[in-house]
C-alpha cells in the first residue's frame, strides 16, 4: 500500500529500520530476558537525529510533528517495544513543556531531549489513580518561592532513567477536577527518589518505577501552565500520544505477522508448507487487513493532528484503542501459527505475544478509550438533532 | 637470444622462505616448461647465505640477488625501487608474486611504476603456447564467477597468487642455480616509512593453513555449544578446527577459525563441512582443498556441488558417530 | 587535517548471478552499495575529522549512478564529494584506475592523508590504493588497523598474517583500511537530508586533463579473455540414509576405497 510519504519521512522510515535490523533485532531477547535499559539503542538513536523529530528546529529538534514521529515509533516497534517505549516515552514525558512551557522553561529543557542526551517521563498514574486520573493525591503545597510535592507515582516508564518529569499534583484539593497542576521536576532534586525497578510480564526493557516525592522542594518557576490546568495539561498530552501507542501497536504487530509468514513458508508439514493451508491462510489474511486498517487509522489521525485540527481526542482514541487490539490478536495467532515452537523463548513470538497486552493497558485502558469514542459519538448526534 | 624468464619474487622473513614462494617456484616449473622460459627466482635480503640453495632445490635456475641492509625487511619504498629497477634492465617476461600481506602490496606499486598488468589472487596460472601469453585465472565477485585475464602488450605480465593454491615440488637437496649479483644503490631514496615495532602473536592450535585435516563447522551446529563435536572429531583426525563466517559472526567462535573470503585460504587434503551450507565466500576459502566431505541435513545445500562426497543427515549424529567409529577403527 | 577517501560503487556481490547462457554476469536487478571495505576507510577518515578538525572528501571514478554512492557517505559525514566519470573511462583496470584517480584527488585538493579500503568486492584486486599513492608520489601503507597523526606525520598499526606491525610515515601518506579497525557509524537524519540536496562536483577525462592513452580500455594493461561460472565436481557421490550408523559406514568405506584414510 503507497502511503504518500514525504522524501524526509522515507528517510525517517530508512533510517529506523536499519536500527531495527541492526541493533534492536539482534538484542531485543537479551534485553528481555536480563531486563536492561536499552541505553546503547536509545544513544544510536539520538545519534542518528531521531530524538528530536517533533521538537522545533529553535530547540534542536527536526521540526516535526507526530507523523514524523510515529513512523519512526512503528520501525522500532517493529523489533521490540520495549525499546520503542523507552524511545516513545520521551515525548509524553517532555510534550506538556512544548504545549505549555514559557519560552525559558522550553529553553532549559527541550534541547537536550532533541539531542537525545537527557530522557523524559509523565508522572500522572498512582496506587489509588488509574483509570480514574481524578483520584491522584499527590500533593504540591506553594511555600514561598518553592512548591512542596508530597505523594508517591506508580508505574512511571523511565521511570529513573529520565532526567526531567512532567508530574501532576493536587494545588487544591477542593476544587476537584480544577485543582491539579503540571510540575517539571529534575532527577536529583532532594526528596525525589524512586522505587524498586518492576517486574513485568513483558516490556521487560523499559524501565518502570515508583516516583516518591517526599517534602519534594522545588523552584516555583517549574509551574507548568497556570495552576489548576494539571487535568487539562495530562488530557491534552495523553490525546497527543495515544498515537505512539497505536504505532507500537502497529509495529509489533506487522513484526509478529511477519514473523509468522516466513515461518509458514518454512515449517512442512503432511508433505508442506504450512502456508499451504487454508486455516493458516485466512489467519495470514486477517492479521494482514487488521494490520493495514489499524495503519491506515494511525496515519490518519497524525497527519490529522498535524494539520492543526483542534479536537482529536476522538481519533486518537480510536486509533489508540484498534492498533492494540489488533495488536493483541496478531500476537496471539501468529503463536498459534508457530504452533510449539512459538511457545519456546528460543523463538521471538512468545516475547511479543507477552509484550502486546500492555498496549491494551496503559496511556489510557481500553476501556477508557471506548468511554471517549462513545461519548463523542453520543455528542455528535445530539448536536445533529438541533 | 637467450630465452626469456619467469621471475618468482622469493619473500624471505629473518632467513626464512615463505611457503607461498616455494609453491610458487613450484608452479613456475610447469609454467617454464610449457613456454620454454627460464624460471628464476628474485631475492631481496640483508643476507642470502641459506636462501639460495633452497631456491635452486625448488626449481630457479637464477636467481638475482640483492642484499642490503635497507632490504632486511619489506619497506615498499625499498623494495619497489630495487625491483623495478631490476625489472627494467633484464625485462623478464612473466613476474609472480605469492599474495601475503606483502606481494598484495609489493606487486601494486611495481605495477604501476613499470607499467605493467597486474592480476591478484590468481588460483590458476597457465601457458598458451599459440599466442605466447600468461593465462591468469582468478575468481571476481565474491567468488561468484571465474575469470581469465590476459596482458597481451605490456610486459611484465605479473600475477599475486593465493598461498596454499599449488603444491610444493622440490626437485633434490643440492641443485645447481646461478647467482646474479644485484647492486643496490637506495642513497637517492628518501626514508619516508619505517618499521618500528613487530609482534608475532602465538597461536596455539594447529595452523588452519598448513593443517593436512579440517573439520570445519557451521551454522548447522545451532548452538556454540555444539562445536565441540567438531572439536572431538578433530582431534580423533588430529585435524585443525575450522569454522564457517556465520559462526565468527554470531560469536560461537573466533575469527581465527573463519574459512572464506574474509577468513582464511586452506588447502588441506581432506576438509569435512559439518552443517555448513556453502555460501559461495565460504566456498573461496576451500575449494582447492584435495577431498571435500559435507555433512547436511538439507540435500540442496550448495557445499554438495563441491564435496567429493555427501553425507545428507543429522551433523548431531553424524559427527558423534564418525567420531566413536574412526576412534573404534584405531584400537 | 584534510582527509581524503576513495570509494567505489559495486554490485552486491552475493546477490550477482550468472546467465549460464552468455556466462555473462547478471548485474540488471542487483542493488548498488558502497564497497564494504570502503566503510572502514570512511569511519577512519570520519574519525580522524572527530579528533583532529578539518574535512572529508569521497572521491569516486564510476558511472553516473556511482553518485548515490558518494551521496551516502555524505550522509554519514563526509563534507565534499566528486564524480569523476566520462565514458572515455570505460573499461578500465587497475592501472587506467590508479592514474585517473591520482588525477582527480591532486586536483580536488592538497590532502594530508588518502584512504582505501583494503580492496574492492568485485574486483578483489586491492591495488589502486598502492596504485594512486605511486602517481601521486606518496608512501603507502597497507593492511592499516589505527592511524594515530604524529608531529611529523603518522604513526600506523599494520596486520599481517603472524601478528601486527607498528609502522611510522614521514608527510603526507596514503593507507589501506581492514575490516577489523572499525564499523562505519550510522547515517543521521541531518546527514541524509544534507546528502539529498548536497551538489557532487562532476568531472569528466578534460576536466582533470587525462591523456587518453592512459585511461579506459586504451590504457589497461591486461584485458579480460573469458568469464566463466567455477567447475562442478563430477564422481561425487551422495551418502543418505535412515540410520546414521550405516551412513558413517558407508562413509568411512568409501574414503578407504579412494585411500584418503
Amino acid at each position: 500500500m503507497e502511503y504518500f510519504l514525504t522524501d524526509e519521512q522515507k528517510m525517517i522510515v530508512e533510517l529506523s529500520r536499519k536500527i531495527t535490523n541492526e541493533f534492536i533485532i539482534p538484542d531485543r531477547a537479551r534485553l528481555d530476558q536480563e531486563e536492561i535499559f536499552p541505553t546503547e539503542i536509545l544513544k544510536k538513536i539520538a545519534d542518528a537525529d531521531l530524538y528530536g523529530l517533533y521538537i522545533p528546529e529553535a530547540y534542536g529538534g527536526f521540526g516535526g510533528g507526530v507523523m514524523d514521529f510515529i513512523l519512526a515509533v512503528e520501525e522500532f516497534s517493529r523489533g521490540c517495544i520495549g525499546v520503542s517505549v523507552s524511545f516513545a516515552a520521551n515525548a509524553l514525558g517532555i510534550y506538556p513543556v512544548l504545549a505549555f512551557g514559557t519560552e525559558e522553561q522550553k529553553q532549559k529543557y527541550l534541547p537536550a531531549i532533541a539531542a537525545g542526551t537527557s530522557q523524559a517521563a509523565f508522572g500522572l498514574t498512582e496506587a489509588n489513580a488509574g483509570s480514574d486520573a481524578g483520584g491522584v493525591q499527590t500533593t504540591a503545597e506553594l511555600k514561598g518561592d518553592h512548591y512542596i510535592l508530597n505523594g508517591t507515582k506508580q508505574w512511571i516508564t523511565n521511570g529513573g532513567e529520565a532526567d526531567t518529569y512532567t508530574i501532576i499534583a493536587m494545588t487544591d484539593k477542593a476544587k476537584g477536577a480544577r485543582g491539579a497542576s503540571a510540575f517539571i521536576v529534575e532527577k536529583g532534586t532532594e526528596g525525589f527518589t524512586f522505587g524498586k525497578k518492576e517486574d513485568k510480564l513483558g516490556i521487560r526493557a523499559s524501565a518502570t518505577r515508583e516516583l516518591v516525592f517526599q517534602d519534594c522542594k522545588i523552584p516555583k518557576a517549574n509551574l507548568l501552565g497556570k495552576e489548576g490546568q494539571g487535568f487539562i495539561v495530562a488530557m491534552k498530552n495523553l490525546d497527543h500520544s495515544r498515537p505512539g501507542i497505536a504505532a507500537q501497536g502497529v509495529g509489533l504487530a506487522q513484526g509478529a505477522m511477519d514473523a509468522a509468514v516466513k515461518y509458514s513458508r518454512e515449517r512442512v508439514q503432511f508433505g508442506k508448507p504450512i502456508s499451504a493451508f487454508q486455516a493458516n491462510q485466512h489467519k495470514i489474511a486477517n492479521m494482514a487487513t487488521e494490520i493495514e486498517a489499524a495503519r491506515c487509522l494511525l496515519y490518519q489521525t497524525a497527519r490529522t493532528i498535524d494539520a492543526g485540527i483542534k479536537d482529536f481526542s476522538q481519533e486518537s482514541a480510536m486509533c489508540k484503542l484498534y492498533a492494540t487490539d489488533v495488536a493483541n490478536k496478531v500476537a496471539n495467532e501468529a503463536l498459534q501459527i508457530f504452533g510449539g515452537y512459538g511457545y519456546m523463548r528460543e523463538y521471538p513470538v512468545e516475547k511479543m505475544f507477552r509484550d502486546a497486552k500492555i498496549l491494551q493497558i496503559y496511556e489510557g485502558t481500553n476501556e477508557i478509550q471506548r468511554n471517549v469514542i462513545a461519548l463523542d459519538a453520543i455528542k455528535k448526534s445530539a448536536k445533529q438533532d438541533r | 637470444m637467450s630465452p626469456k624468464e619467469i621471475w618468482i619474487f622469493a619473500e624471505q622473513r629473518e632467513g626464512v622462505l615463505s611457503n607461498a614462494t616455494l609453491e610458487l617456484l613450484s608452479e613456475g616449473q610447469i609454467l617454464a616448461n610449457k613456454a620454454g622460459y627460464t624460471l628464476c627466482a628474485m631475492l631481496l635480503s640483508a643476507d642470502d647465505t641459506n636462501l639460495l640453495q633452497p631456491l635452486y632445490n625448488y626449481g630457479a635456475k637464477k636467481v638475482y640477488s640483492a642484499v642490503d641492509k635497507k632490504l632486511a625487511y619489506y619497506q615498499n619504498d625499498y623494495y619497489s625501487k630495487v625491483i623495478s629497477d631490476l625489472i627494467n634492465e633484464y625485462k623478464p617476461e612473466i613476474v609472480l608474486y605469492g599474495a601475503t600481506s606483502v606481494g598484495r602490496s609489493l606487486a601494486p606499486t611495481i605495477a604501476v611504476m613499470v607499467y605493467a598488468g597486474l592480476t591478484a589472487d590468481c588460483t590458476e596460472l597457465d601457458f598458451d603456447t599459440e599466442q605466447m601469453l600468461l593465462l591468469q585465472t582468478r575468481p571476481a565477485f565474491g567468488g561468484n564467477i571465474m575469470a581469465t585475464i590476459l596482458c597481451p602488450n605490456h610486459r611484465p605480465q605479473m600475477s599475486t597468487v593465493r598461498p596454499n593454491v599449488f603444491k610444493k615440488k622440490k626437485l633434490g637437496e643440492k641443485e645447481k642455480g646461478e647467482k646474479i649479483t644485484v647492486k643496490v644503490d637506495l642513497s637517492k631514496v628518501k626514508e619516508r616509512m619505517r618499521l618500528i615495532e613487530e609482534t608475532i602473536e602465538e597461536m596455539d592450535a594447529v595452523d588452519l593453513c598448513e593443517a593436512e585435516f579440517i573439520v570445519s563447522g557451521g551454522r548447522g551446529l545451532g548452538s556454540p555449544d555444539n562445536f565441540f563435536k567438531i572439536q572431538e572429531l578433530a582431534k580423533e583426525l588430529g585435524a585443525a578446527v575450522g569454522a564457517s563466517r556465520a559462526t565468527v559472526d554470531a560469536g560461537w567462535i573466533a575469527h581465527f577459525h573463519q574459512v572464506g573470503q574474509t577468513g582464511k585460504t586452506v588447502c588441506p587434503k581432506v576438509y569435512i563441512a559439518c552443517g555448513i551450507s556453502g555460501a559461495i565466500q565460504h566456498l573461496a576459502g576451500m575449494q582447492s582443498s584435495d577431498f571435500i566431505v559435507a555433512i547436511n541435513k538439507d540435500a540442496q545445500a550448495p557445499i554438495f556441488d563441491v564435496a567429493d562426497i555427501g553425507v545428507v543427515g543429522d551433523l548431531h549424529e553424524i559427527v558423534p558417530e564418525l567420531t566413536a567409529q574412526i576412534r573404534a577403527l584405531k584400537k | 587535517m584534510n582527509i581524503a577517501v576513495c570509494i567505489k560503487q559495486v554490485p552486491d556481490s552475493d546477490k550477482v548471478t550468472i546467465d549460464r547462457e552468455t556466462n555473462r554476469l547478471n548485474r540488471t536487478g542487483v542493488p548498488s552499495v558502497i564497497n564494504p571495505f570502503d566503510e572502514n576507510a570512511i569511519e577512519l577518515g570520519l574519525q580522524l575529522k572527530d579528533k583532529h578538525g578539518g574535512k572529508v572528501t569521497v572521491i569516486t571514478m564510476g558511472p553516473p549512478q556511482a553518485e548515490q554512492a558518494l551521496r551516502d557517505c555524505i550522509a554519514v559525514g563526509a563534507d565534499e564529494a566528486y564524480l569523476i566519470t566520462d565514458r572515455k573511462f570505460a573499461g578500465a583496470d587497475t592501472w587506467a584506475t590508479s592514474y585517473t584517480l591520482s588525477l582527480a584527488v591532486q586536483k580536488a585538493g592538497d590532502f594530508d592523508v588518502v584512504l582505501f579500503g583494503k580492496q574492492a568486492i568485485d574486483g578483489d584486486t586491492a591495488q589502486v590504493g598502492p596504485g594512486v599513492a605511486y602517481f601521486m608520489d606518496i608512501p603507502v601503507i597497507t593492511y592499516v588497523k589505527e592511524v594515530e597523526k604524529t608531529e611529523t606525520g603518522f604513526k600506523v598499526k599494520r596486520v599481517t598474517e603472524e601478528g601486527y606491525q607498528l609502522w611510522e610515515v614521514d608527510g603526507k601518506a596514503a593507507f589501506t583500511v581492514v575490516k577489523e579497525a572499525n564499523t562505519m557509524r550510522l547515517p543521521s537524519l541531518k546527514g541524509k537530508m544534507r546528502a539529498k540536496s548536497a551538489t557532487i562536483t562532476t568531472w569528466g577525462a578534460d576536466d582533470i586533463g587525462a591523456e587518453e592513452e592512459k585511461i579506459g580500455l586504451k590504457g589497461s594493461p591486461t584485458i579480460v579473455r573469458k568469464v566463466f561460472s567455477p567447475p562442478i565436481k563430477t564422481n561425487r557421490e551422495i551418502i543418505e540414509n535412515e540410520d546414521p550408523k550405516q551412513s558413517v559406514k558407508e562413509l568411512l568405506g568409501k574414503l578407504k576405497e579412494r585411500k584418503i584414510l
